[in-house]
């Protein structure tokens, strides 16, 4: 089947398309934008986030055929032409280790801070309880989201 | 995941026939449950009707009190929603404590109620399950049980029901609303969720193309300051061990009214009439509370490895309660943890 939908701002088709086939895997193998990492494939570990009509989901369980016609936003698609405030404070904290879980942080991170600019401690780690790093990296990444949040001088 | 066909419905009544005339096509809202089990080869239609476009995604005030909530309403939608929010804020917490952020922006309100066990032994499809394939046994009855049911049990299946808001629904007396073939229907939520007994795989009486279109949850002025205590293993995104949704109204330090059900400790969302019947015109003690607890786990089985759920079940209704009614009313607390 055809997708068409839009995606970074601008319109994109993939024909050919599976019926059984994951946004994610549209958007990895036939969109060219690996930056979505293909993990659990079951929605346990949020490295497949991206927005799908501004809410942040789990593109692995979104089957493709539910994009069509929608607006999707990968992490490739936050920055504007540079890297977003959010990344760079993950290569500020050094909030990476071997980087499979870093695309699905930033963009769950991205939404965290734009509903809420300055959240609370308990209010960062729930709203990142569905991202899983499997290097345990964790007190990084906090410190990350409180330097993008502009409370670097708590961490 | 295995090929499958997918369509896209616009209106109810095309989704209703599109379901009901193909014995392997099923309804897709969310995808959070469906697609999951769809991949591990638990869940097998071939055909995927999405029905996220239906208008069925409100949530809207009932004169006197109550609220409808839309069936592809989200769970995250729901849980911010104010009607839901001011009067039943068991049910905002419960959807809230549920799932990750992502899951929670995906997953249905008819998707939360339709979501299957989360029992390890029912998504193993090399290993025996009477819900999965009935009549081929259940490895968790001397398995790995320590999150299974010791309520509503039966020789045939100890698995628990694995949502929040179903919980908080029971307790609320909601009705799930329904379209088919056949007309509609209106199903108590207590009743939408059957006991195991020899039929574990009958999991709720809606039938094939039947869809469910809304919930509604009834007026409870006392629901306004209700509670759901959900207990687990790690504080956020995790099933629970034991739950409790909770509603009290007292008038000098008794109990008048009380709405209470129980999750993670049963087969099937618990409504806990035993405790609720020992607490009307009892004082709102931590006596009261712990006599509640015991006569509603009185029955209580376990397995083996679960057997710490039924003083954790005790022990999470008595915390809920004094939760919901205010340490301060207490008139013979101990000082000890409930």
């Amino acid at each position: 089947m055809r997708i068409d939908c839009v995606v970074n701002g601008e319109p994109r088709r993939a024909d050919d398309v599976w019926a059984g086939e994951s946004l994610l895997h549209v958007l990895r193998e036939r969109l060219g934008l690996p930056g979505a990492k293909n993990a659990c494939e079951q929605g346990e570990c949020g490295s497949c986030t991206v927005y799908l009509d501004g809410k942040p989901v789990c593109a692995c369980l979104v089957p493709a055929g539910q994009a069509r016609g929608r607006e999707v936003v990968t992490v490739e698609g936050l920055g504007d032409g540079d890297l977003h405030p959010v990344q760079r404070a993950f290569i500020a904290a050094g909030a990476v280790q071997c980087g499979f879980c870093t695309p699905g942080l930033i963009v769950a991170v991205h939404d965290l801070l734009a509903r809420t600019p300055s959240p609370a401690e308990e209010e960062i780690r729930e709203a990142l309880a569905g991202n899983l790093c499997r290097c345990t990296g964790y007190e990084k990444i906090l410190t990350a989201v409180r330097l993008a949040a502009g409370r670097e001088h708590e961490s | 995941m295995r090929p499958v066909s997918y369509s896209r419905v616009a209106d109810v009544a095309t989704a209703i026939g599109t379901v009901a005339a193909d014995p392997d096509s099923t309804f897709l809202a969310g995808g959070t449950t469906e697609v999951d089990l769809q991949r591990i080869h638990v869940a097998r239609s071939k055909r995927l009707v999405d029905i996220n476009d239906l208008p069925l995604r409100q949530v809207e005030e009932l004169p006197g009190g109550g609220v409808r909530i839309g069936a592809v309403a989200r769970m995250s939608d729901v849980a911010q929603a104010l009607p839901v929010r001011r009067r039943f804020p068991m049910v905002s917490e419960a959807l809230l404590l549920g799932a990750s952020p992502q899951l929670r922006n995906m997953a249905s309100i008819g998707g939360n109620l339709m979501q299957r066990t989360r029992c390890g032994y029912f998504r193993d499809v090399a290993a025996p399950c009477n819900k999965r394939e009935p009549g081929t046994g259940c490895a968790a009855m001397t398995g790995v049980n320590r999150g299974h049911a010791v309520l509503g049990t039966s020789e045939y299946c100890i698995a628990t029901h694995p949502s929040d808001l179903a919980v908080a629904l029971v307790a609320l007396d909601a009705v799930v609303l329904t379209q088919g073939p056949a007309g509609h229907r209106q199903i108590p939520a207590d009743d939408f969720y059957p006991m195991p007994g020899e039929t574990p795989d009958r999991e709720h009486p809606v039938a094939h193309g039947e869809l469910v279109v809304a919930v509604e949850i009834p007026p409870l002025p006392m629901a306004s300051t209700s509670n759901y205590l959900k207990v687990r293993d790690r504080e956020s995104y995790e099933f629970a061990l034991a739950s409790a949704a909770v509603a009290v109204s007292l008038d000098a330090g008794v109990v008048t009214d009380v709405r209470l059900a129980l999750g993670g400790v049963a087969t099937k969302p618990w409504r806990a009439r035993r405790a609720e019947s020992v607490l009307v015109g009892a004082p709102a003690t931590v006596e009261s509370f712990r006599a509640a607890a015991d006569a509603e786990l009185a029955d209580a089985v376990s397995h083996g490895m679960n057997a710490y759920k039924i003083e954790l079940g005790r022990r999470t209704i008595v915390r809920a309660l004094r939760t919901v009614t205010g340490d301060a009313r207490m008139v013979s607390d101990d000082g000890n943890p409930p």
